[in-house]
Order: structure tokens, then sequence, then C-alpha cells
């Protein structure tokens, strides 16, 4: 084959430039939703093209690019969208969070703490937070413009109605910059205070719903409460079956048909560093690995 | 010394000038002029078409008028220009200050969100952030509409017709406004029902000293709950003054003939 038949990270140079325009402004309005003129991508929507065309759109030729699913280097669809970028860009990838200075993510926040030299991209399947209770867009609109967030609080207030608490465990909205109230979808609750005053710029690209917002370093981010009924990061009361780690967020793993569970690290990238570290969970490491890598 | 209560209530809270309102080559309000004093109960009459609901909307800001004006005096007693406000003032004014009951309750519901959220609503809105105060105060108020408490974590679509009007009262009223906007509250309602919301309404407005502005069919509605009365045929005010004497004593031929039931509702 000749010369390849796509610009460099796929997407033509006007497009990108479009996009970093609405990446600039998502940045300039902290939380704000950017329409922006979202493309078709090589790949289905429920892949993330939002967050893809982010990417395409920072990326230069010395990034080191993670794509994390769920927590995992590993799922299909990261393998594929780092594969499609080490393809049409020819940049290099990683799984450790510390060697990247882009990670494009779907649910997570990675454990290990960012730093001023990375920028992380999300994946938005659903980017407005009042959707769920006013399917009107121009009143959504109009809510957003002049600050209404009343009906934000009648969704936790709902929650707390039917099941004693806020039951809301992801997407779990948040207060950007004292301004807007944005949706971190589909993230766990977890990681809301992860993105209060992070080093790292953050971005997200939600492709069919075309809306760009960002929350630029060191911007104040609030997970909306009541007085009564304080934000609780939510984790499984145990420690990391395999690291041993109590301070990650876990996933639950069904080990055998007779219901036996353990929990472990959904960041693997983290597990796996601590575990090369020494650290040590109830279970040794090896069956894991041999089931990770096998 | 000078009782600012009794200074407040000699002033007028709402005044209409010369208003109208033209759709095309119809003249749905024409030239309406009226002030409302707190407390005032006024009823719009006529029959359909007459342009009371054109009228309902000129008054609380949700349609601009073609010609005239509405002055509101705000909650800080500065009367303003309704077309001068900002959308974000109108729209708080809307939530705080003024209620407006629609006949149709999905309009002026949440119908998939509980009713003790749909009276909590308003409260978040203003900044209310504790849960237990919103729950209680919504409590408050579904008692006083005489909604058992036992239903406040049900959604209304699972409740009758007259309750859901019920809530949609304890809805508006629970952010204490000074105005009240009702679009044929009763209609639609078995008379029973229809009934006992008109006395719960009256004891409402007696107590928490209401100003209503009410559009309806109903002459008995009009002199159950109205001091006052406007009387409209095709967009024009016809005849207006005190509930019973337009009622009892009508001088114009078509409230005449409205009184006498003659004319279709
Ligand atoms: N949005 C609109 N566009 C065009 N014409 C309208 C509009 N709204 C009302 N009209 C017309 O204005 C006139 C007054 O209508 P309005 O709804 O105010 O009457 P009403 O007295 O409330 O009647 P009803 O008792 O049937 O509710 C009618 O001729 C109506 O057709
Ligand atoms: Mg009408
Ligand atoms: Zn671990």
């Amino acid at each position: 084959m000749n010369a390849p038949a796509y610009n460099f990270a796929y997407l033509d140079e006007q497009t990108k430039r479009m996009i970093r325009r609405a990446i600039l402004k998502a940045i300039a309005i902290p939380g704000y939703q950017v329409p922006f003129a979202s493309r078709e991508m090589p790949m289905p929507y429920g892949w993330g093209t939002g967050g893809v065309q982010v990417t395409a759109a920072i990326l230069g030729p010395t990034d080191v690019l993670k794509v994390i699913d769920q927590g995992s280097d590993d799922t299909t669809n990261a393998i594929s969208i780092r594969k499609f970028f080490a393809k049409t860009a020819g940049v290099a990838t990683t799984t450790a969070t510390d060697d990247a200075t882009v990670i494009q993510t779907r649910h997570r926040i990675p454990e290990t703490a960012l730093n001023e030299s990375q920028v992380l991209v999300y994946q938005v399947p659903i980017p407005e937070p009042l959707r769920f209770l006013e399917p009107r867009e121009t009143e959504t609109r109009r809510m957003h413009a002049l600050a209404e967030y009343g009906l934000m609080h009648v969704k936790l207030y709902e929650d707390i109605a039917r099941f004693g608490h806020i039951a809301t465990a992801y997407a779990y909205p948040v207060k950007v910059n004292a301004r807007y109230v944005m949706d971190p979808s589909p993230t766990p609750k977890f990681d809301n205070p992860k993105m209060d005053n992070c080093p790292a710029p953050q971005l997200f690209g939600a492709g069919r719903e075309k809306r760009i917002y960002a929350i630029p370093p060191y911007t104040k981010v609030v997970s909306l409460d009541f007085e009564d009924h304080p934000f609780e990061p939510y984790r499984f009361n145990a420690p990391c079956a395999l690291c041993g780690a109590e301070d990650s967020y876990l996933d639950e793993i069904v080990t055998d048909d007779k219901g036996s569970r353990m929990f472990v690290c959904s960041d693997t990238d983290y597990c796996e560093g601590r575990q090369a570290a020494g650290h040590h969970g109830s279970l040794s490491a090896a069956p894991y690995k041999e089931k990770a890598h096998g | 010394m000078v009782d600012q209560a009794a200074l407040e209530n000699d002033q007028p809270l709402l005044v209409a000038t010369s208003l109208s309102k033209s759709f095309g080559r119809i003249a749905a309000c024409r030239d309406v002029s009226f002030s409302l004093y707190p407390g005032e109960v006024l009823a719009i009459v006529g029959e359909s078409g007459s342009g009371k609901s054109t009228l309902l909307q000129l008054l609380s800001g949700q349609l601009a008028a073609s010609g005239g004006h509405v002055s509101y005096r705000m909650r800080d007693g500065v009367a303003r220009d309704l077309a001068t406000l900002g959308e974000a003032e109108r729209r708080f004014l809307f939530r705080t200050d003024w209620g407006f009951v629609h006949q149709d309750p999905a309009q002026g519901l949440r119908m998939a969100v509980s009713a003790g959220a749909n009276v909590g609503e308003r409260l978040m809105a203003v900044g209310w952030n504790h849960y237990g105060r919103i729950r209680d105060t919504a409590s408050d108020w579904l008692t006083r509409v005489e909604i058992d408490v036992a239903r406040i974590d049900d959604a209304p679509r699972t409740y009758s017709g007259g309750m859901r009007q019920r809530l949609q009262i304890a809805r508006n009223l629970v952010t204490e406004p000074r105005l009240v906007f009702m679009d044929e509250p009763t209609g639609g309602l078995d008379v029973s029902v229809q009934a006992r919301l008109l006395d719960l309404l009256r004891s409402l407005v007696a107590e928490l000293h209401l100003a209503v502005i009410i559009v309806t069919h109903d002459l008995a509605v009009a002199r159950l709950l109205s001091h006052r009365v406007m009387v409209m045929k095709g967009g024009r005010v016809i005849e207006t003054g005190l509930t019973d004497q337009v009622l009892d004593d009508p001088r114009e031929p078509y409230t005449q003939l409205l009184v006498s039931s003659i004319l279709p509702p």
C-alpha cells in the first residue's frame, strides 16, 4: 500500500480545527456544552466517537496514548481505539497512566493522580444532566443559561424518597466552577472528587449528541447534594483481593457458579503496578495474571 | 404611625393598561384596563373564544401584548412593567411570587415525579438544600390541600383528577405567592369534586390573603370565589363590577343572557 488515504489521526485538518475551536470555547466556559459538527467515524456511536474526535483533534506525533474502558486497558473497545490511533497517527500507546500524555476513557478516572502534562478525554453518551426530567431541549438550554438548577435537586430528592439515600451511582451531577451543572456520565460517583481541582484538563466529547464540554485545570467541581444527605463517593467496603488496595474503586467479580465473589481494582494498571511493587491481597496474584493474559 | 401593611394593601398589586393582542386579523383582546389589589379575587367570565385565556397569558407575561402594558408591584414594593423584566426575573417571579393553576394538571405538574418532589421543586429552585425540611414542608402542604400524606411518594399519574388539581395548588402555593392565575381550575371535574376544590380554594385564598385572577366559564365558580367579575365578549371587557352586583343585576344584555344561562357555556 502507498501513503494512507487519511490524514494524521484520521480527521482532516479543517475538521480538527473546528473541533479545537469547540474545545477552546468549552475550556473558556467550564461545564458549558458547546455544540460541534460531529463527524462520522469508522466505528459505531456506542464506541465513543465523541471522545475519539476530541482525541484526534488534540493528538500530536509525540503524544503517548492510553485508552481505558471500565478501568481496563484490555477490553475490545479500548484495544480498538488504541490500535486506531497507533495506525492513523502512528503515536506510541501505553497502559501505564504515568507514561501517558493523553488518556481516553469511558467510565473511569485513573486511580493514579494526573498531572499538568496530561489530558483526560471522556467518551460521553448523554451530555445533558437535565434530560431525565426535562426532555425539551429548548427548556434545558434556557435552564442552563439562567442557572435554574432546581430540577437537578428534584432528581436527588426522588432518589432519597425512594431509596432512603442518594442512589445515583453513575453520572452523578456536578457543578463546575460554581456555574454550570454538568453530567460526568457515565463515570461512577467514586471518581467525582478526582475531577475537583485536577491538574490535567478534562475534555468531554459526545458524538451522537454533538456536544463538547470541559473542565480546565484546577477548577472547582462540586457534587450536588443536600445538607442532610451529603455526597458520598461509594466503594465496596473491602480491600482489593489482588493488591490489597483500600482506596481504589472495586469491581465485583463472580468467581464460580456457587456465587463466590471477589473484589478487585477496576483500574487494572493501578492494580498491576501495586502488585509489581510487592503489595498483596487475600488471593495470590498468579491465577489472576493467568486469567488476564491467558 | 403609619401601618405599613395597610399602606401596601392600599396600592394595586397589578395594573393592566389598554392591553391588546391580535393574532393576525383576530383581535383576541382589546383595550383591557383594570387594577387588582392584594387579596382580591377577580373572575374573568365570557363565552368560548371571548379572549379570557389570552388575557390571562398577557397578564402573566407569557404572551407579549400588541399594545398596552402590565405593571406588577414586586415584593420590594416597586412597580415594574412586565415587558421590561429580563427573562430570568420573569421566570423567578413565576416560581416565587406568582402561581399558575392550569385546567389540565399535566401542564402544571411533573406527572412522573412524586407528589413530594412536585411540591418541593419550587423550594429547591430558590435554593432550599435540606431534604428533611423540604419534605416536611411538602407534607404540610399536602395536608393543607387534603391529600393523605401517605401518598407523598406517589406520582400524580396515580392520583384522581381532583387530587391532581389539589396537588397543583399545593405546588404553586408552597412559596407563598401573592398572586395566583387560574385558567378553568375546576373544568373537567365532577360536580362533587368541583365543590370540594372550590371550598378548599376559598379557604386558602382567605387564609393566605391571596390575590387571584381566575378564568372560568362557570358563573357559580365566579360567585363562590370572586369579589369582582369582568365579563368579556369579542376580546373586550363589556361589563365589570362587584360579583353580586354583576350576577344579580347585570346591566348589559349579553351578561343578562350569560346569567340566565341562555348562552351555552
Ligand atoms: N395562539 C393563537 N393563534 C391564533 N389565534 C388565537 C391564538 N390563541 C387564541 N386565539 C384566538 O383568540 C380568540 C380568543 O381566544 P382565547 O383562547 O383567549 O378564548 P377563551 O375565552 O379562553 O376561550 P375558551 O373559553 O374556549 O377557552 C379566539 O378567536 C382564538 O381563536
Ligand atoms: Mg380559554
Ligand atoms: Zn488491586
